[in-house]
C-alpha cells in the first residue's frame, strides 16, 4: 500500500447531542480523486470541513503527509497552505478585484515576490478562461467565473489537495459546465482532489473512488464509479441514486 | 434685524466655530479610535476586556452627554482629578462618541458573512490576517454611513459646552444676548454656523449613502 | 477621608428633590414622545403618498431637525418667539415644542422607513389573494410595520430622555439644577458633594435609560 497523502483517523463531529460525522476513516492518495456523494445533511460538506479545520471535532484525528490538521493547533496557517479549498457559495472578496483576491494570500502568507505571483496568476487565469476580467470586482462577474476564479485563487497557493463543496450547486444550469471543465482539467494533470458534489454525470467522470455517506457514516465505497452507479452494493445507496431519476 | 451688529459679532462667531470645530474633530477622532477598539474587542471575543467594553458602552450610551460632562468637570476634581475645559469636551465627546462608533463599526462587522474569515483562514492566514485584509475593510466600508450619522450626531453635541465654561457658539450667542439684547441677530447667526458646520457633513453622507447603495464595490 | 457628598444626598429632603427634579425631565419627554408618535404615524404615511411636494418639504424638515442641535431649536422658540410674536411662552411649553419637532421628524422618517421596508410582493400576494386594499393594510402590512416600530419608537423615548436635560440651559429646574443647589447648599459642610451627586444623577439616568434600552433591543431581537 502506497503513503496516503491525507488520512483520516475515527473522525467524530457533534453538534450537542446531534452527532453529525460518526467515525469515519478515509484515505486519500496522491493524485487520486475521490468524490463523495449523499443526500442532504448526511455530513458531507461538514467533512470537508474537519478536514480544513473549520469545525471543532469531538474524536479521532486528521492527518496530511503524517502531521495532524488541529484547529487549535500553532501551525494551523502553515498546514492550511497546503490544503486548497473551494466553497458553494461564492466566497470572493468583495472588495477586491479578481487579481487582488487572487494575490492576497501569496503575498501575504507566503510572502512571495508580488511579480512573480502576478505572472503566475495570469497563467492560471488565462487556463480557466478569464484572463480579461483581472481588474474586475467580483459583483461584475457571472456565478460561473466567480467560481472558477475562486478556484485559481486555491490553486495559487500550490496545494497538496483540493476540497470541493458543493462548488455548482448555487450556479444556474448553463454555468455548471464550464466550472466543471475546469475541475476535470485539474484531475486529469494528476491534482489530489476530495470533491462533495450533487452532480452524478460528474461523479461518475472524474471519480477515482466513489463515499457514498449516510447518517454520518460510510455507507458504501467503490474504486468503480461505473459499477456504483450501474449496481450499487447496498440498499441505501440504490435508494439514493433512484431520487434522481424521473 | 440689526446688520451692522451682526457684522460686529461676526468675528466673535467665527472665532467660536473655530473651537467648536477643534474640539469637535478631536473628539470624533478619539471617538472613531475608541469605538475601532472596542468593536474589535467585541467581535474577537476577547475575554474580561469584552466585559469591561460592554459595560462602558451601555453606561455611556444610556446618559446624556451633558451628565457626563458635568461628572468629568466638576465631579472629578473633588477626587483630585482635574483637567482643563478644552480637554474635558474632547474627553467627553470621545467617550461618548466612541460607544456609539462601537456599535457602529459592530454592526458593521457582524453584517459580513462567516464564509469570508473562512475562507481567508482556508488560504492560511492568520486569524489577525484575515481580519486586517478580509473583514475589517470590508465592515468599515459597510459603516461610513452610520459612522457619518455619528459624527453629525456628535458635532451637533458640542453644543452643551457652553455649560463648562468652553465658549463655542452657543456660549458666544448666549453671552452676546445676555450684554445687548440683540437676541434675533444673534439667534440668526447661531443658526448660520451651525448650518456652516453641519450641512457640508450631511451634504457628504448622503452622497456616501447613495454610491454605496447603487454599488457596493468597485466602479 | 472627607465625605463625598453621600450623606448630604441622604439629608432632609435632599433625595427626593433630586427626583423631582429628574421627573422633569421625564415628564417633558413623555409629553413630546406622546406627540411625536401621534404627528409622526401621519407624516411617515403621508410620506409614502404620491404628493411630491409633500415628499419635499418632509425631506427639508428632516434635514433641518438632523443638523440642528435640539439646544438652538430651544433657543429659537424660547428667545425668538417672544422677540418677534410677543409671546410669552413657559420655558417647559417651549421644550415640548422642540422636542416634540424633533421627535415627529426621527418618528415620520422610521415610520416611512418601515413601510417602505415591506416589500412589493408582500402587498403583490395578498391582492393575489383578493383581499381588498383595506384589507391588505389591516391584515398583512400593518402587522409586520408595528413589530418594526416598537422597538424604534421604544429607543425613541431614551434619546428623548436624555436630550431633554437641555432645557437646564433656557433657566428650568430639573435635576443637574437641583444637583447643584443642593452642592452649593452644602458648600461648608461637605466640599466635594459634587462628586457623589453628580454620581448619583449619572447613576440615576443610566437606571432609567438603559431598562428601556434593553427592553427596545430585547423586542427588536425577538420580532426580527
Amino acid at each position: 500500500m502506497e503513503n496516503a497523502l491525507l488520512e483520516i483517523k475515527g473522525l467524530k463531529k457533534a453538534y450537542g447531542e446531534h452527532v453529525v460525522l460518526d467515525g469515519i476513516d478515509l484515505s486519500v492518495n496522491k493524485g487520486e480523486v475521490v468524490v463523495v456523494i449523499g443526500p442532504s445533511g448526511c455530513g458531507k460538506s461538514t467533512l470537508l470541513r474537519c478536514v480544513n479545520a473549520l469545525e471543532d471535532i469531538q474524536g479521532g484525528e486528521v492527518l496530511l503527509d503524517g502531521e495532524p490538521v488541529r484547529r487549535d493547533g500553532k501551525d494551523i496557517s502553515r498546514m492550511r497552505q497546503k490544503i486548497g479549498m473551494v466553497f458553494q457559495s461564492y466566497d470572493l472578496f468583495p472588495h477586491k478585484t479578481v487579481l487582488e483576491n487572487i494575490l492576497l494570500a501569496p503575498t501575504k502568507v507566503q510572502k512571495r515576490p508580488r511579480a512573480e505571483a502576478e505572472k503566475e496568476a495570469l497563467a492560471l487565469l488565462d487556463r480557466v478562461g478569464l484572463a480579461g476580467r483581472k481588474d474586475d470586482y467580483p459583483r461584475q462577474l457571472s456565478g460561473g467565473q466567480k467560481q472558477r476564479v475562486a478556484i485559481v485563487r486555491a490553486l495559487i497557493m500550490h496545494p497538496e489537495i483540493l476540497l470541493l463543496d458543493e462548488i455548482t450547486a448555487a450556479l444556474d444550469p448553463e454555468m455548471v459546465h464550464e466550472v466543471l471543465q475546469v475541475v476535470l482539467g485539474l484531475a486529469k494533470s494528476g491534482s489530489t482532489m476530495l470533491i462533495v458534489t450533487h452532480e452524478m454525470a460528474f461523479a461518475r467522470a472524474i471519480a477515482d473512488r466513489i463515499l457514498f455517506l449516510e447518517g454520518g457514516r460510510i455507507v458504501e465505497e467503490s474504486r468503480e464509479p461505473k459499477a456504483f452507479f450501474e449496481r450499487p452494493a447496498t440498499d441505501r445507496a440504490r435508494q439514493f441514486l433512484r431520487t434522481f431519476e424521473y | 434685524m440689526d446688520f451692522e451688529a451682526m457684522r460686529e459679532y461676526l468675528p466673535l462667531f467665527w472665532q467660536a466655530l473655530g473651537l467648536t470645530l477643534r474640539i469637535g474633530w478631536q473628539g470624533v477622532l478619539l471617538a472613531f479610535g475608541l469605538g475601532t477598539l472596542c468593536a474589535v474587542v467585541l467581535h474577537l471575543r476577547l475575554p474580561l476586556l469584552r466585559q469591561f467594553t460592554a459595560a462602558y458602552i451601555e453606561l455611556f450610551r444610556n446618559t446624556p452627554l451633558l451628565v457626563q460632562l458635568f461628572f468629568l468637570y466638576f465631579a472629578l476634581p473633588k477626587i483630585g482629578i482635574r483637567m482643563r475645559p478644552a480637554f474635558c469636551g474632547v474627553l467627553g465627546l470621545g467617550l461618548l462618541g466612541g460607544a456609539y462608533m462601537a456599535e457602529t463599526i459592530r454592526s458593521g462587522l457582524e453584517s459580513i458573512a462567516p464564509i469570508q474569515s473562512e475562507s481567508a483562514w482556508s488560504l492560511g492566514m492568520t486569524r489577525l490576517q484575515a481580519f486586517r485584509y478580509v473583514i475589517l475593510p470590508q465592515a468599515v466600508t459597510r459603516s461610513v454611513p452610520g459612522l457619518l450619522a455619528n459624527v453629525i450626531f456628535l458635532l451637533k453635541e458640542t453644543s452643551v459646552f457652553s455649560t463648562i465654561s468652553l465658549m463655542d457658539l452657543m456660549f458666544t450667542a448666549k453671552d452676546l444676548i445676555g450684554m445687548y439684547a440683540k437676541t434675533m441677530e444673534c439667534l440668526t447667526l447661531l443658526v448660520v454656523f451651525y448650518l456652516i458646520m453641519l450641512l457640508p457633513v450631511s451634504a457628504l453622507g448622503s452622497l456616501v449613502e447613495r454610491r454605496l447603495r447603487h454599488a457596493e464595490f468597485g466602479p | 477621608m472627607q465625605s463625598l457628598g453621600l450623606d448630604v444626598l441622604f439629608k432632609g429632603k435632599n433625595l427626593i428633590r433630586l427626583l423631582g427634579g429628574l421627573w422633569v425631565a421625564v415628564r417633558i419627554s413623555l409629553f413630546s414622545v406622546t406627540i411625536s408618535i401621534a404627528l409622526g404615524l401621519v407624516l411617515g404615511v403621508l410620506a409614502t403618498g404620491r404628493s411630491r411636494a409633500f415628499k419635499a418639504v418632509f425631506r427639508v424638515y428632516l434635514e433641518i431637525v438632523r443638523i440642528m442641535p435640539q439646544m438652538v431649536l430651544l433657543f429659537v422658540v424660547y428667545f425668538g418667539t417672544t422677540r418677534v410674536f410677543g409671546w410669552d411662552l413657559s420655558a417647559e411649553v417651549s421644550a415640548v415644542i422642540v422636542f416634540s419637532f424633533w421627535g415627529a421628524a426621527e418618528m415620520g422618517d422610521l415610520v416611512r422607513g418601515a413601510l417602505v421596508s415591506i416589500p412589493r410582493i408582500q402587498y403583490e400576494s395578498a391582492e393575489a389573494l383578493g383581499l381588498s386594499d383595506g384589507q391588505v393594510y389591516r391584515y398583512v402590512i400593518l402587522p409586520q410595520t408595528v413589530r418594526r416600530l416598537i422597538p424604534l419608537s421604544i429607543n425613541l423615548i431614551t434619546r428623548m430622555i436624555k436630550t431633554t436635560n437641555l432645557v437646564i440651559m433656557i433657566g428650568m429646574v430639573e435635576v443637574l439644577k437641583v444637583a447643584q443647589q443642593i452642592i452649593e447648599a452644602n458648600r461648608r459642610s461637605s466640599p466635594n458633594a459634587a462628586f457623589g451627586l453628580f454620581a448619583v444623577v449619572l447613576l440615576l439616568y443610566f437606571a432609567i435609560c438603559w431598562p428601556i434600552s434593553r427592553l427596545a433591543g430585547y423586542l427588536e431581537k425577538r420580532w426580527a
